[in-house]
């Protein structure tokens, strides 16, 4: 977190994005969002329209995308509204990327619950990869961060690929995640563990037990 | 109008007001970082919890509260004590403890708030946060490790200075403020987050490491770098002034002040004469008072003698010099350097009359020839705070970056004859409609027009002309005004010209004079000058300064002048001897007695009367307008003489890029 900083303002990045405009398809898209909002109110637009793009960023640079300088002034433009308050949203929110990241960006969440569950075990297979906290490999694959709480805290630990969560995670199946994905192929979202669908109780039911069967009036009971 | 109890006493409040408003009726003080009476309220810093039932049984932040009917307040509770220590504690976990090497020390709300609300002592020994150091500008000076977060800063850059560029980035712990890709900010007003700022987080650059704050002598006086008469605090030590603060004068400046107001104080100590200077073959030479009262004795003026009055001299000034040209038998008075001659037989046709304050207020504004960000900087926060309000802004006029939503219509000053039909209809319509002249618009002529616009209302007087010289309401009171401006003066070509800091005139007119220049800084008047009589500035003699809207101010001597440097005054007396007539004054106190006896406004402080507004006269105005300031930071003689305001006129205005000097 602390080490978040946009990156640096320079000639070059000015050149690469300086001219950065809408693809047809996401003027389309900004157009819409823009008028979920009613009038006057277009500012409210400004995170839907920084997430589009920062895809569009990606979907150019093939990674998860992210906003340079130059991005953000141009939705501060298309909003009509000071830059700086467009920068102080896309500081503020984790989910916009201020430097640029790799292909796909690893958000191992460090909250308590997945941190019970095992999520340091995570992270360090993670680094046995080459990954480290807050760098994209040298290979432009994988940039590691360590985040909070994602709510998926019943299928703990659990990361966050690009778009996509993986839950139930070991370091075992991590490595399987990331190796399908180095390889090209997309796998399954969701909880990682074969036995269970999603995140219903393992096993039996621990709790509310009573409630499997039929509507069970606890309140006598506590 | 609610009834609260605070700490057992029952009192009124007014509807809207807020719980702490409340306890500040009272008299009960509640510490505070974050909120400030002009600015919204954001309720972060958590400093001004009091207890309040009904209510949850918990502190709550009284700023943002609003006061209901039967609350019972407490502030004076066990719980209220044991939240501001906790809550002070919290602050103080990661700023540093560097209060001796701080410039805030000794006028810092949080070492003044932690004395009297925090714990005696610490408990945190982790490590503290560490923000880095964000560039600001020539002005302002940060040390971002110690800002606590309260957001005044951003909230003043905003809503008051209308310009966008400070902001919170990060959040969190990690939350820091900066302006945008760390740029110089580049207003007029930005210096005054430097007093809004309650901890050492932004001080003042040039001021740093200068002095503590009980070492200063405190002055107050009245700040000439524009027309609005901002009331201003001179903190002096021995002979120099350290800096200018703005105090607080609702009906002026509120409580900010222009950057140009505030730091052009270094330019008092720069290039100043000290000496008396004669030219001979062409040179400037070094006399003394009698070579010089002999050479100006030797031109014999008799009635032929004219008297020049610069932007910021005081009525004082002026007052001796036209008592003495009226002991001479002469009358050529001017103060309208640039050659300006409207009319002023009638003063309220010059005023400023919706006042400063008034024109919040209004709800049509028409602005006619005036760079107002530039030419007065206060008085575009209260056009700001109009448009707030739903008025609707017309300029005539070339366009100029505003801090609200404005339409220019071109800049033909022509235009006020034949207005576009919605902003006829948009002032007809208007229930406090306003009209501003600005010194571009007077020189066009387009007064004539302006007054012909109907901009009165039932108690309410919406016609409005903004000047830029600090002496010129003044002076126009004292009648230093031809009918044909500069141009009859030259035309009588007069043997001997006094010029009080006369500085803006184009001396080639009067090259057949004998020019005398008493004034106090080496600048244009000077270089033009034959002899030269070193004069005391604005902070270093007592004066009465008239502003814009004909309010009449004191100003108080701060320091004195410098080297052979006399009060201006003494100098026109001293002439009196040299010419063998009699002016009827020994001491200051005489001479303002005469004075108010000739002219009584000037003698109560406040806003003069000058009755009705006259019948618009047949003058057309015509020609494109151009505004006279080039360049905002450089408009006086003792703002060119300013180091600090050279460095924002080279880095701010015209983008040359200054390495920051070692310290």
């Amino acid at each position: 977190m602390a080490d978040r900083a946009p990156h640096p303002d320079t000639l070059e990045l000015r050149e690469r994005w300086g001219s950065f405009a809408w693809t047809p398809a996401n003027a389309e898209e900004a157009k819409k969002i823009v008028a979920r909002y009613p009038e006057g109110r277009q500012r409210s637009a400004v995170m839907p329209l920084l997430f589009l793009a920062q895809y569009q960023v990606g979907a150019e640079t093939n990674t998860q995308g992210w906003l340079p300088i130059p991005v953000i002034e141009f939705v501060a433009r298309e909003l009509d509204m000071p830059v700086i308050r467009v920068l102080e949203v896309a500081t503020f929110y984790t989910m916009y990327n201020i430097a640029p990241v790799g292909r796909f960006h690893v958000q191992v969440c460090g909250t308590t619950p997945c941190m019970l569950r095992g999520s340091d075990d995570l992270l360090a297979a993670c680094k046995k990869r080459g990954m480290a906290k807050g760098h994209t490999t040298d290979d432009g694959l994988w940039t590691l961060t360590e985040v909070e709480c994602m709510g998926n805290c019943a299928s703990a630990p659990m990361v966050q690929i690009n778009d996509a969560n993986y839950e139930d995670l070991t370091p075992e199946r991590l490595d399987h995640v990331l190796d399908e994905l180095a390889a090209g192929r997309f796998p399954k979202e969701g909880t990682q563990d074969p036995a269970r669908h999603t995140v219903e109780p393992v096993g039996e039911p621990t709790n509310l037990a009573a409630m499997m069967t039929e509507n069970h009036d606890y309140r006598g009971e506590w | 109008m609610p009834k609260v109890t605070i700490d057992g006493e029952q009192i009124e409040v007014p509807d809207g007001a807020t719980v702490l408003q409340a306890c500040e009726l009272a008299g009960k003080e509640i510490p505070r970082f974050c909120y400030h009476e002009r600015l919204s309220i954001a309720g972060n810093c958590r400093m001004c919890l009091v207890e309040v039932k009904p209510g949850p049984p918990k502190p709550q932040a009284s700023c943002a509260l609003p006061a209901a009917e039967g609350q019972e307040i407490r502030t004076d509770s066990q719980m209220v004590k044991l939240a501001r220590e906790g809550v002070m504690e919290f602050l103080l976990i990661n700023h540093p403890l560097d209060c001796p090497i701080c410039d805030q020390g000794g006028e810092c709300d949080l070492q003044d708030q932690s004395v009297a609300y925090g714990r005696g002592g610490t408990r945190y020994y982790e490590n503290k946060r560490a923000v880095t150091e964000k560039y600001m500008g020539p002005l302002i000076k940060t040390v971002m490790t110690r800002c606590i977060h309260c957001t005044r800063c951003v909230r003043f850059s905003e809503e008051i200075a209308g310009v966008d560029e400070i902001g919170a980035l990060y959040r969190g712990e990690s939350m820091q403020i900066t302006t945008y890709l760390e740029k110089a900010a580049a207003h007029e007003l930005s210096a005054n987050v430097i007093d809004l700022c309650p901890v050492g987080a932004l001080t003042s650059r040039p001021y740093a490491f200068e002095a503590r704050p009980w070492e200063l002598k405190k002055t107050l006086s009245i700040d000439v770098s524009d027309a609005v008469g901002a009331n201003i605090r001179l903190d002096s030590r021995g002979r120099e002034v350290l800096r200018a603060l703005p105090r607080i004068n609702d009906d002026v400046n509120e409580e900010w002040l222009s950057d140009k107001g505030r730091y052009m104080v270094d330019g008092l100590t720069r290039r100043r004469l000290d000496k008396v200077w004669i030219r001979k073959g062409g040179k400037l030479q070094a006399a003394t008072w009698l070579d010089a009262f002999a050479a100006i004795k030797r031109a014999k003026p008799g009635a032929s003698i004219a008297a020049i009055a610069g932007d910021v001299v005081d009525c004082e000034t002026m007052f001796a010099a036209k008592t003495l040209l009226g002991a001479m038998g002469s009358t050529l008075l001017e103060g309208r350097q640039t050659g300006m001659s409207y009319p002023t037989g009638n003063l309220a046709a010059v005023n400023f009359n919706s006042t400063l304050a008034g024109i919040e207020t209004a709800d049509a504004i028409l602005i006619v020839g005036s760079h107002v960000r530039w030419e007065a900087p206060l008085v575009n926060v209260r056009l700001r705070k109009a448009v707030k309000r739903g008025a609707k802004v017309f300029v005539v006029g070339p366009h100029w970056e505003t801090t609200f939503p404005a339409e220019f219509l071109g800049d033909d000053a022509a235009v006020v004859h034949e207005l576009p039909g919605h902003v006829t209809e948009a002032l007809a319509k208007a229930e406090r409609p306003a009209v501003i002249v600005g010194g571009a618009g007077l020189a066009a002529g387009v007064l004539d027009a302006a007054l012909a616009l109907d901009v009165q209302r039932d108690g309410w007087n919406g016609f409005n002309v903004l000047h830029m010289a600090a002496s010129r309401m003044g002076g126009l009171m004292l009648g230093f005004a031809q009918k044909g401006g500069i141009a009859d003066i030259a035309r009588a070509e007069p043997k001997v010209v006094l010029a009080l800091g006369a500085d803006e005139v184009d001396w080639s007119q009067f090259a057949g004079s004998l020019k005398v220049y008493i004034g106090h800084h080496g600048d244009k008047g000077a270089h033009a000058a034959d002899i030269i009589l070193p004069a005391a500035a604005y902070s270093e003699k007592d004066g009465t300064y008239v502003n814009t809207e004909g309010r009449v101010q004191f100003a108080e001597k701060a320091v004195f002048a410098p080297g052979d440097a006399r009060e201006d005054w003494t100098i026109l007396r001293a002439l009196a001897d040299a010419f063998g007539v009699r002016v009827g004054f020994d001491s200051l106190a005489e001479l303002q007695a005469k004075m108010i006896s000739e002219v009584p406004a000037l003698g109560v402080e406040g806003l003069a009367s000058y009755g009705k507004l006259p019948k618009a006269g047949k003058t057309k105005a015509k020609g494109a307008i151009r505004y006279p300031i080039q360049d905002f930071y450089l408009t006086n003689p003792i703002a060119r003489a300013s180091v600090v305001m050279q460095r924002c006129s080279a880095e701010l205005l015209h983008g040359e890029d200054l390495a920051e000097a070692a310290e």
